[in-house]
């Protein structure tokens, strides 16, 4: 959508004069400009400029193949982009890449945990790596594990924790240097609702107590809405930023949906309703898709007037998901445009 | 909250140096190790199960077949050296296989994405399995007595350094090999396809005297060759080896600096590849 996209330019244009002036105090701790990134000949990321606010949590959400683990790797310091830059709490990640670990917690989406070891030992060997050492570190590491509620496991093997214990020692390692700004890839892979809620929860915490900034990688709609502000990604390109509430508003009014029997009848119809409502409506799969006012009565006329071509309707506040179609089907459409001319 | 006397959103973490993270990484190579009671037995175990079989089984036919060597004379005597080797090479190459379980657990990114030098990776690692080998090597000593071995404490110093050094050496080697590895099977097909060959042409087995034409140039090219007979300096101090004491010990360095240099650079390489 138009205004989306004029949306997108702005905050592209203010992310590159701020990480102009980042060496002054202030800056933003994720600074990300014409971020790009291929593996050979296909491209990862394409241009992502954008800031992530301090003491925010930020969601990165995009499906598989979208750039984000491309990007989380790039912003943990184990790739250098192809070009453009990326900095955190002011150091860019390719030049310095030190000092932007020692800024940064992180969680891998995989253990990174050594089973063979206690839980305390291996909050000990994170610390070593991070510059701490004797009773400082040990301070830390007892603090740490008290904030994920794990004091009681310390002399355990990893290997007897649960799940969702270990992604809390995980959590504890990133946190053991106290950094500004803790990043986590898909962090609720592999655990249950209530271990999810519990992980939601220290995040906030940290938020909130800490001032920390915490980035999360997710494609899990329901986990982005928990999110301060999000990027969605896809196919290495940033379509939507915002709030949750700001992306949804954007779409205005009620997501429509009529299903129909496969994806051609799901064209035709697509191609139908838009000559005769004059309105820009998405073909998804099987599926017509209309963001419209008074989604109600818009679906009574849709189906008065093509009958027999429907075969289920639906209308719903938009989501997360509406978004990522409304984007991505936008450009889809733009694309096919560009071919034909 | 019990966090209130830490500054919120400073960092503690300072530049680790070289020393602490390695310390940190060499202290977790022993722990992990000494934690997994079949590996301590299997590396005693198995040098000392085949010194024993092939020593006692080779002995008839090494004494039949031409005049006994000056080498040694009996074989259990001359393999005790070689099988020596074997558990440094055995201890050295398998604790790098942790390398590569590191890397596909995880573990080893983590330890790459903080802020330490790759160099403090090497010195961990490497120094890590070089203890564990050098360890092993050193407990098999206990057992010279039964091989006919009665040497003086200079002999036996002598003996521990080479064992150590070899450690150092195999151990680098194996981490040259392991880093660029994502699978175990892999590595374990370089183990039989390179690392035991190296140490059957190393003099462990049968001399290099004996041996004739390419094999001959093969074995005095491996590096290894000078380590065995270096362990033969030091627990056969009145045999006369094929090369002297000193000449050894230079060998056995350089392969020392050469692979550490060279896992350092593998280490170092720069990629545009994932790192992990």
């Amino acid at each position: 959508m138009a205004t989306g996209q004029q949306t997108l330019q702005q905050t592209a244009q203010s992310s590159h004069m701020s990480a102009g002036n980042s060496a002054s105090s202030g800056q933003a701790p994720i600074e990300l400009d014409r971020l790009t990134h291929d593996y050979g000949s296909r491209l990862a990321l394409d241009g992502l400029s954008f800031d992530v606010r301090p003491a925010q949590i930020f969601g990165l959400l995009g499906p598989n193949g979208s750039g984000k683990t491309t990007l989380f790797r790039i912003l943990s310091t184990l790739m250098v982009p192809t070009s453009g830059h990326a900095r955190i709490a002011g150091f860019d990640v390719a030049k310095e890449p030190n000092r932007v670990r020692q800024q940064t917690g992180i969680v891998f989406q995989a253990s990174s945990l050594d089973v063979k070891l206690t839980v305390a030992e291996n909050l000990m060997h994170q610390g070593h790596l991070y510059g701490l050492r004797g009773p400082q570190l040990q301070a830390r590491a007892k603090e740490v594990l008290a904030r994920v509620g794990l004091t009681n496991r310390a002399k355990d093997m990893v290997e007897t924790l649960s799940g969702g214990q270990k992604r809390r020692v995980e959590l504890a390692k990133g946190l053991i240097h106290s950094p500004s700004v803790l990043l986590l890839d898909e962090p609720s892979t592999g655990l249950d609702p209530g271990a999810r809620i519990d992980l939601w929860n220290y995040l906030r915490i940290l938020r909130d107590d800490q001032g920390v900034t915490v980035l999360v990688t997710t494609h899990l709609m329901e986990e982005a809405e928990h999110c301060d502000r999000l990027a969605i990604l896809s196919a290495g390109k940033l379509v939507a930023l915002g709030s949750p509430a700001e992306l949804k508003a954007e779409i205005g009014g009620d997501v429509v949906q009529f299903e129909t029997c496969g994806p051609e009848a799901a064209a035709a119809l697509g191609a139908r309703i838009a000559e005769r409502f004059a309105v820009a409506p998405s073909v998804v799969g099987n599926a017509v898709r209309v963001e419209r006012e008074h989604g109600h009565r818009f679906l009574t006329e849709v189906v008065e007037a093509f009958p027999g071509a429907i075969e289920s309707v639906s209308v719903s506040k938009p989501s997360l998901e509406d978004v990522f179609i409304q984007r991505t089907g936008h450009r889809f459409w733009l694309e096919k445009n560009e071919e034909k001319s | 909250m019990a966090t209130a006397s830490l500054p919120a959103r400073i960092p503690i973490s300072t530049s680790p140096g070289l020393w602490t993270p390695a310390y940190s990484l060499w202290r977790r190579e022993l722990v992990r190790f000494y934690r997994q009671k079949a590996r301590v037995v299997g590396v005693i175990a198995s040098p000392l199960l085949f010194w024993l079989v092939l020593g006692s089984g080779f002995a008839k036919s090494f004494q039949t077949h031409g005049p006994s060597s000056a080498v040694s004379s009996h074989y259990a005597g001359y393999f005790f050296p070689g099988a020596i080797m074997m558990i440094v090479l055995f201890t050295a190459i398998f604790s790098m296989m942790s390398l590569i379980q590191d890397r596909n657990e995880g573990f080893l990114l983590s330890v790459l994405a903080a802020p330490i030098s790759r160099s403090a990776i090497v010195l961990g690692k490497v120094m890590g399995g070089a203890t564990l080998a050098a360890i092993q090597g050193w407990i098999f000593l206990v057992f010279a007595p039964l091989a006919g071995v009665h040497v003086g404490l200079l002999g036996i110093l002598y003996s521990m350094l080479m064992i150590a050094l070899a450690s150092f050496a195999l151990t680098a080697l194996g981490f040259i090999i392991a880093w660029p590895m994502d699978s175990t099977q892999a590595f374990h097909a370089v183990i039989n396809l390179v690392l035991i060959p190296l140490w059957l042409l190393s003099g462990s087995v049968f001399p290099a005297s004996g041996a004739s034409g390419w094999l001959r140039i093969v074995m005095l090219l491996n590096p290894l060759t000078y380590g065995v007979d270096a362990l033969r300096n030091g627990l056969f101090p009145l045999e006369t080896t094929t090369f002297s004491p000193e000449i050894n010990l230079v060998v056995t360095l350089g392969f020392c600096a050469v692979v550490f240099v060279g896992s350092w650079a593998v280490v170092n390489r720069r990629t545009n590849k994932p790192a992990a």
